[in-house]
């Protein structure tokens, strides 16, 4: 058959010659490649000693915001859950009673507000359709378990510290110290 | 006279209606976007419309007698069509200008509370403003702020979120068959109040909820339930002495957790096989939330559009299950349920059956929440 373009070479079924089996040439264009590597930048680091910074818009573990009184900002409007591709995030609301406004900020609010971190997919759409700037993704990375049931988040799990009560914890979590 | 049809076009769509339609009712025979968008006129209830303002169109040739411009934009909802009359809605400059005031005029007072607010993914408020709303406000006043206020045992007022529509007290009106005018005060102050409550007794009086546009009429017993979206709606159908007993059942999973009466394209209230309007009555809206209760006749076709429908895999085919076969038998492990360790939806407590919302109160002590 007539070649169709020029790239195809005829394969050389020539036996080799006594230089040529030697291999010398050969190897030593390998070992070349191989010792040149000794010159080159490392392409790893001694983790856990050293830590690669993450970027900036690397998206981890949930947090459920406060506002600056300390007030949960979850309405449990459920646009989160509602948003969420991978169906990881369930919830239930209840009404604020008379007296606890120091601890909600609106009439209704998420009495349990729970993330599957095995279903999570960290897309990070949550926090895209948050009406109340509630739901958030930190920088710290889901840690490793061996067990399943620890990866199912709580409200407790997920809520920031209060910054009226543990002003160093909260600040810790903002990462602002 | 009834008989006689005229001709009128609606956006270059030319239609015969039988006279004494309204521009409204015309258009929505177009359907579709050709339909202005209505906030307080209610088919199903006499004498409503004329007060919101957002259905206004351009009429640009006034009939084929006279065949002027009508001067100002005219509310679609109380103006009959006349032979040859040109209408102009969505074609309309002026209209979509107009309607994006309207609509700003509407937001002055409402809290834009959605996450909160249990109408929110059903509201007409809602998707009227995302259509025509504007992202920012000019208001700089403080907001027109009531208290919430219960009506009775089942139905909850938040008058911050009502714009006045007037449609409940037609509907106490009509309904109950008194006389019960439901809006005091004037301009500003205006409110639905007391007089409503003084209806409630009323075996139809749930029906307000179905016919209120915003949140401003809610359900008690769903208050902060769920959220419309994440619910199933079902046609069913009970043998009630009262009403037409044809309601759309809203589940999850095996619960009922709100019936509402079976709604149209345009959001209201679907005639009945006899052609009645199926207004339910308290019990079925209230008191059945069972799914023993009811016959339970298929799935709600919902909008795609609506946010309603998200997330619901319809005429989903479970592919066949090979795991047991290829395990001789047995059945995969389950490696955790997630009963086990989800506070969430316990499947033995039974959000839906208690009274009022959910508070504090009930998540520490689940001997509230009826185990079953």
């Amino acid at each position: 058959m007539q070649a169709l373009t020029n790239r195809a070479k005829v394969v050389d079924r020539k036996p080799m010659t006594f230089i040529e089996r030697l291999y010398l040439w050969n190897i030593l264009k390998g070992m070349f490649i191989t010792f040149s590597h000794i010159f080159k930048k490392r392409p790893t680091i001694n983790y856990p000693e050293k830590k690669r910074p993450f970027s900036p818009v690397f998206r981890g573990l949930h947090v459920l915001n406060r506002d600056e009184e300390g007030r949960e900002r979850c309405t449990a409007c459920g646009l989160c859950a509602l948003a969420c591709p991978a169906e990881a995030i369930t919830m239930e609301a209840a009404e604020r009673k008379i007296g606890e406004e120091h601890l909600y900020r609106e009439e209704k609010y998420a009495a349990r507000y729970e993330v599957n971190m095995l279903r999570c997919i960290f897309c990070g759409l949550c926090e895209e359709a948050c009406p109340k700037d509630a739901v958030y993704l930190s920088e710290t990375p889901a840690p490793p378990n061996f067990t399943r049931e620890s990866f199912i988040y709580k409200k407790e799990d997920l809520l920031i510290p209060d910054p009226t009560k543990e002003p160093e914890a909260f600040k810790k979590a903002k990462g602002l110290s | 006279m009834s008989e006689q049809l005229i001709k009128v076009t609606i956006d270059n769509i030319t239609l015969e209606v039988p006279a004494g339609t309204t521009i409204l009712n015309a258009a929505r025979m177009v359907g579709g976007e050709v339909a202005p968008p209505a906030m307080c006129y209610y088919s199903k209830l006499e004498g409503s419309g004329g007060k919101c303002r957002t259905c206004l169109v351009e009429v640009s040739k006034g009939s084929e007698k006279d065949p002027r411009p009508m001067p100002k934009l005219v509310a679609s909802c109380r103006t009959t069509v006349m032979e040859g009359m040109e209408v102009k809605n969505i074609t309309s400059e002026k209209v979509i200008d107009a309607r994006n005031g309207v609509v700003e005029m509407l937001l002055i007072n409402h809290p834009l509370d959605c996450p909160v607010c249990d109408q929110a993914g059903e509201c007409d408020l809602q998707d009227l403003s995302y259509g025509h709303g504007k992202a920012g406000t000019r208001y700089e006043f403080p907001r027109r702020t009531f208290d919430r206020h219960d009506l009775g045992p089942y139905i909850q007022l938040h008058m911050t979120r009502c714009i006045l529509c007037y449609r409940c007290v037609y509907v106490a009106d009509q309904l109950t068959g008194k006389r019960e005018h439901g809006v005091l005060d004037r301009g500003d102050h205006s409110q639905i109040a007391t007089y409503i409550e003084r209806s409630l007794e009323n075996d139809f009086i749930g029906n307000v909820i179905d016919v209120c546009p915003v949140g401003a009429l809610t359900d008690r017993t769903f208050r902060f339930k769920n959220r419309v979206w994440f619910l199933k709606p079902m046609n069913a159908h009970r043998d009630c002495p009262k009403c037409s007993g044809r309601v759309t059942l809203w589940n999850r999973g095996e619960e009922v957790y709100r019936v509402t009466a079976r709604k149209d394209q345009w959001g209201e209230i679907e005639n009945d096989e006899n052609g009645k309007t199926g207004w339910i009555c308290n019990e079925c809206r209230f008191e059945k939330k069972q799914t023993s209760d009811w016959v339970i006749e298929g799935p709600r076709d919902i909008s795609r559009q609506s946010v309603i429908s998200q997330n619901h895999y319809l005429k989903v085919e479970e592919p066949q299950n090979v795991l047991p076969e290829v395990m001789g038998g047995r059945n995969p492990k389950l490696l955790m349920d997630i009963h086990d360790v989800s506070d969430v939806n316990k499947p033995e407590i039974h959000l839906s059956e208690i009274q009022g919302p959910a508070t504090s109160q009930t998540f520490e002590d689940n001997s509230n929440i009826n185990p079953q």
